[in-house]
């Protein structure tokens, strides 16, 4: 009772303060959050802007002054004609890559974490294990040995080889696993069973439909990890008309020397393209971000995100 | 009740055929990408290039090159830097935001989630140019340095420290959200309590929220922990960035195992190199797994 009266007598008095006054009191916070927001969002600005500007033009104007649009045309240009349009496969190349791990993880991942919450069958216990212990180590770890297996099958070099490697994500097991089996009640599939359903028909017609929420959290997930991948195909791959972007543009980086300095060449390649590069990796995980931060909350609180 | 029993039967032994029915395509990648590559690694480690039996000579081979001991005490600066800035970093800002919920506060950990979608390459490339006082948006700040180009800067802050910058940028959104979330759940009875009791607001985070959340806080240690130890990506682009001016193509365990198998062929040293690393890794794994509850296996 006496809670109650502290609670009700409480609100009031919060909503009473002069607005003003509360922003005072509340500044030393507002200024340490600020602050960091300033910090991890103007070199994201600074990446924005870079390829309105020209190499001189970034060092002369203010650095968060805007260049010109015709500017980042001829900086698009530049980069993407540049050794015979190389950057566009690299896209379509990563591009290629995700969408085909991301295809691949959710065809085995559904029906794999469906069948470990929804089943008690003999090595169950046994497959979650391995999953989770393939979950937590990171994945730098296991890529020289991805390497060296891939080496002796022949499967460097090759699509096949980067979507089976990108297709295996225990992390997309486990969320389904952990959905599966928090919201879906067995007396439901029971029901369909006994009214005949057989138990593919059980998965495609009950759990599958069910299950568009943890679809779309497993994909999110899975495209932000091999979207930005670099250690696999940096070492799987050694042809360079296979690059993904990520490998493609340090590449870039290493053969014009666009963000060193001491390094004075005539390329077309400088700051501004590099950077332009880096959004185009950058951003489609950004619009990833914006349309979906829902998912990533309930996601990452779910307990385990994999870093 | 017989009718019954028989349906049970019935259901049962369908139950049991079908899930590996479900699970068969996951089980082979499990196998082929997830478990044969360690396998297959760890064998590797005993022969040598002509795939005879050569005992722990890789190992030995490894263990007494003065590099390996180098590349261990970088990753373990950087670790020891990153981890520390994490920690206060993340628990400032999500406590903070924590103070007042609402929409204000989840705008600013939107902001804060941004910059996860800059990581690899690009980050590389961007703090070469946020650490580059010709160019940088934070000149100012680099002024005081007085380094001169940003190889200078680079070399003044320390390597370490430059890629704790990165990790902590592109990594602290993503745990400011687990944490804000772990705030969240906590009982607003327990808060209100405690507030009559007369704590004010730091005293709140620290002898309340801090101890309720305080497995968040060792999960996020253990994993950074895990991955930081396995750095490959950033120094690997930053010497290529820099083209070798930062020679850093040797700077961590994972780097020294790449060289071993591709600089000198030597895939046996790689092999006995990386499972020492997938050892640690594993050894981390089983401890979360076992030692902990946080990560569920049964429903």
């Amino acid at each position: 009772m006496s809670r109650i009266i502290v609670r009700n007598s409480s609100r009031p008095k919060k909503a009473r303060v002069n607005p003003l006054f509360s922003l005072l009191s509340d500044s030393p916070r507002l200024l340490v959050l600020l602050s960091f927001a300033v910090f991890f969002v103007v070199p994201l600005l600074w990446l924005l802007i870079a390829p309105t500007k020209s190499q001189d033009q970034l060092i002369e104007l203010p650095p968060l002054a805007l260049g010109s649009f015709e500017r980042l045309v001829l900086t698009w240009n530049n980069l993407v004609s540049f050794n015979n349009y190389q950057m566009v496969s690299w896209v379509y190349n990563s591009i290629f890559y995700v969408l085909g791990g991301l295809l691949l993880n959710l065809a085995v991942s559904i029906p794999a974490g469906y069948a470990l919450a929804m089943s008690d069958f003999a090595p169950r216990r046994l497959i979650l294990i391995m999953t989770l212990i393939t979950m937590i180590i990171p994945s730098a770890a296991s890529t020289l040995p991805l390497f060296l297996e891939f080496n002796a099958l022949k499967l460097t070099n090759t699509y096949f080889g980067m979507i089976i490697a990108g297709g295996f994500f225990p992390f997309g097991v486990y969320l389904a696993f952990i959905f599966f089996s928090t919201t879906i009640p067995k007396d439901l599939l029971n029901a369909a069973r006994m009214d005949g359903a057989t138990e593919f028909q059980v998965f495609t017609r009950i759990a599958l439909p069910l299950a568009a929420p943890v679809v779309s959290l497993i994909a999110f997930f899975a495209f932000v990890a091999n979207w930005n991948n670099y250690f696999l195909p940096f070492i799987l791959i050694t042809d360079d008309r296979l690059y993904n972007l990520p490998v493609g543009l340090a590449t870039l980086l290493n053969s014009t020397g666009a963000v060193n300095p001491s390094n004075i060449n005539d390329l077309p390649i400088k700051r501004p393209e590099v950077a332009l590069a880096g959004l185009m990796i950058a951003i489609p995980i950004l619009l990833v971000f914006l349309f979906s931060q829902r998912f990533v909350r309930e996601g990452m609180i779910a307990g385990a995100e994999k870093s | 009740m017989r009718i019954n029993l028989v349906n049970t039967l019935k259901l049962k032994k369908r139950i049991n055929v079908t899930p590996y029915f479900f699970a068969l395509p996951y089980l082979i990648l499990l196998l082929v990408v997830g478990i044969a590559p360690t396998i297959y690694a760890l064998v590797l480690s005993f022969l040598s290039s002509k795939k005879a039996f050569v005992g722990l000579t890789n190992y030995m081979t490894v263990l007494t090159d003065y590099r390996f001991f180098q590349t261990v005490l970088n990753v373990l600066s950087y670790i020891a830097i990153w981890l520390p800035m994490m920690v206060l970093g993340v628990l400032l800002i999500a406590f903070l935001l924590d103070v007042r919920p609402g929409g204000f506060s989840n705008g600013l950990r939107s902001i804060y989630y941004l910059p996860g979608a800059v990581s690899g390459t690009a980050v590389v490339l961007l703090w070469l140019s946020v650490l580059d006082p010709s160019v940088s948006p934070f000149a100012f700040a680099l002024a005081p340095l007085n380094q001169g180009d940003v190889f200078g800067v680079v070399n003044k802050i320390g390597l370490p420290t430059v890629f704790a910058l990165m990790a902590f940028t592109s990594g602290a959104g993503g745990w400011i959200v687990v944490m804000s979330g772990a705030l969240s759940g906590i009982s607003q009875e327990i808060l209100e309590a405690a507030r009559i009791d007369g704590c004010d607001n730091w005293q709140l985070a620290w002898r309340i929220k801090l101890p309720l959340i305080i497995k968040n806080v060792i999960f996020m240690l253990i994993l950074s922990f895990s991955g930081g130890f396995q750095l490959f990506a950033e120094p690997q682009i930053i010497s290529a960035a820099s083209s070798g001016t930062i020679a850093t193509t040797n700077w961590t365990p994972n780097q020294l195992a790449y060289t071993y198998a591709f600089g000198l062929g030597n895939f046996g040293a790689g092999a006995a190199l990386s499972s020492l690393l997938m050892l640690a890794g594993i050894i981390i794994a089983l401890i979360m797994i076992f030692k902990t509850d946080f990560y569920r296996t049964e429903a």
